[in-house]
């Protein structure tokens, strides 16, 4: 086989799978080779899952041979955050306590669905502890390193999922979102990332942080494949009780239908300060590859970002009240302190959040009346430097760590459909994002236009050189 | 009527015992800044004209 496997979207590994061009265990043992060699530097990995890995490749080469037809990413490997449940391993979900866990007996429904697919599982991914970061830095597994300058931050908390993406050691990962913990990091790696909207697809088998603001959702280096992969996942589910009653709306047949007919605006307001140019340039980059020259604000974003964080701190800090209590003194000490100040916060501040959340969405519902999709950066710098602390935003010196998300935590607070895109600058090592933002269930509108971009050339996600 | 000061020290002891929770002199002043962040970010929320009326999403559909 002369396929270079690491350069192929999970589609052509499919198209290559079901023409004889390659055979999925080619696919998969060229995979597991690129992560033994790279991982050490990457830091993605925290399981590699060989050995179901090679049964499951196997498997779909026996189908193929049997004449039956194959699944829609049939032989593509795929790896999942570590705080989904895959089945044989503890759901670690970062920490070092929830390596007591039992070992989980399934694996989480997502992935279950993308294997039955036919990709591949071929590990679980490094990420921020408890998922209450945006460094991509874990106290205990290390930091992951992101592949196009192994001495800056991934972001996080999805931050091995974008470290493995960018790196490629797989075409496409699973992260989760509850703040920009999919958007962030994808941002900082160059790479697609979806969020869909709140309620869409199913979060069973996964370990929670806040309830009310947490999504899943795949990171890719083509459209395409976030589509495919997103499109495999849809489905109802009992066990998860936020889970919407939506029929399942594939996004894939639409997605080269360009951008006839779309309504497409810049935010301009607190997404228009509060950021590095290069931010903003980026934004100027996509929306000029668009036509979009209208901007508009959406009221109380400030607010509705000051809401998203306190019931952050809030959530989370009920979540782990056990754990601070009987295990302090194994949480990640940045984790726990931030986990402890949000233990000691009022009750009533909560529940005005809360009401701040649905007048904030009512807001953007009403200017989604005149607009299909609103741009934003995802983030408000290109990745810092793995260690750095704070940064300098209008002036003001901030925490890295809890701020990297300002730009997105207003739309996961309101459950938004986004699709972050990858911009690049001639001469400039690393990439910045930018948001695409739908209407609720438009996913199929975020990846459209992220697609007319990636054709157009306008966005990309180049893998990086890991020396 | 009083003019009240936010002090994160006070909060902190207040809910120390009632959280059953020990703090580290380094854990105490990581507390105290973010707690000095989230009573910032709770101004924004407080001042925000909200109808008495308005709904809360604790459960949430988009």
């Amino acid at each position: 086989m002369s396929l270079a496997t690491n350069l192929m979207s999970a589609l052509e590994i499919r198209a290559a799978v079901d023409s004889g061009e390659a055979s999925a265990r080619e696919i998969v043992e060229a995979t597991l080779e690129r992560i033994e060699a790279l991982n050490p530097k990457l830091g993605a990995f925290t399981d590699v899952t060989a050995e179901r890995a090679i049964a499951k490749a196997a498997a779909i080469d026996a189908r193929r041979a049997r004449g039956e037809t194959l699944g829609p990413l049939a032989g593509a490997p795929f790896a999942v955050k570590n705080l989904f449940d895959v089945a044989g391993l503890s759901t670690r979900a970062g920490s070092l306590i929830n390596r007591d866990r039992a070992p989980a007996g399934a694996d989480a429904i997502l992935a279950a669905r993308l294997e039955a697919a036919g990709a591949i599982l071929v590990g679980a991914l490094n990420m921020g502890e408890y998922a209450y970061d945006f460094t991509g830095e874990n106290a205990h597994d290390g930091p992951s390193c992101n592949p196009h300058d192994l001495r800056h931050m991934t972001g996080g908390s999805s931050s091995g999922s974008a470290a493995a993406v960018a790196g490629g050691l797989a075409p496409f990962a699973l992260g989760s979102d509850t703040n920009g913990s999919i958007r962030v990091p994808a941002s900082l790696c160059g790479i697609f990332g979806l969020k869909p909207t709140y309620g869409r697809l199913s979060r069973a088998g996964t370990f929670p942080f806040v309830a009310s603001f947490d999504h899943l959702g795949p990171l890719a280096r083509s459209v395409g494949d976030l589509a495919a992969s997103y499109d495999a996942m849809q489905g109802p589910d009992a066990r998860d009780l936020a889970q919407a009653a939506r029929p399942i709306e594939p996004t894939a047949p639409g997605l080269d239908g360009g951008l006839a007919g779309l309504r497409i605006a810049r935010l301009g307001g607190y997404f228009a300060r509060g950021g590095e140019p290069a931010a903003f340039a980026a934004v100027d980059r996509v929306a000029g590859a668009l036509g979009a020259t209208q901007t508009i604000e959406l009221p109380g974003t400030e607010a509705a970002r000051a809401s998203a964080y306190l019931i952050t701190m809030v959530e989370g800090a009920a979540l782990h009240a056990s754990r601070l209590r009987d295990r302090a003194d194994e949480f990640d000490a940045e984790v726990r302190d931030r986990l402890i100040a949000g233990a000691m916060l009022p009750g009533a501040w909560v529940v005005r959040a809360q009401k701040l959340r649905g007048w904030y969405r009512e807001r953007v519902a009403e200017a989604f009346a005149d607009v299909d999709i609103l741009l934003a950066p995802a983030t408000p710098c290109r990745a810092p430097l793995i260690g750095q602390k704070t940064f300098v935003l209008d002036g003001r010196e901030m925490l890295i760590r809890p701020n990297l998300g300002l730009f997105t935590q207003p739309f996961s607070f309101i459950g938004l459909p986004v699709c972050t895109v990858p911009v690049w600058t001639e001469g400039v090592a690393l990439p910045i994002g930018v948001q695409l933002i739908g209407a609720p269930w438009r996913e199929d509108l975020v990846l459209r236009v992220a697609r007319a971009l990636e054709r157009e050339g306008a966005v990309r996600a180049p893998i990086g050189e890991v020396a | 009527m009083t003019k009240f000061e936010f002090d994160a020290n006070r909060l902190i002891d207040a809910s120390l015992p009632l959280l059953g929770l020990e703090l580290s002199e380094a854990s105490r002043a990581v507390v105290e800044l973010h707690l000095e962040t989230a009573e910032l970010l709770w101004r924004a929320v407080r001042d925000f004209p909200l109808e008495d009326e308005a709904e809360p999403a604790p459960v949430y559909t988009a």
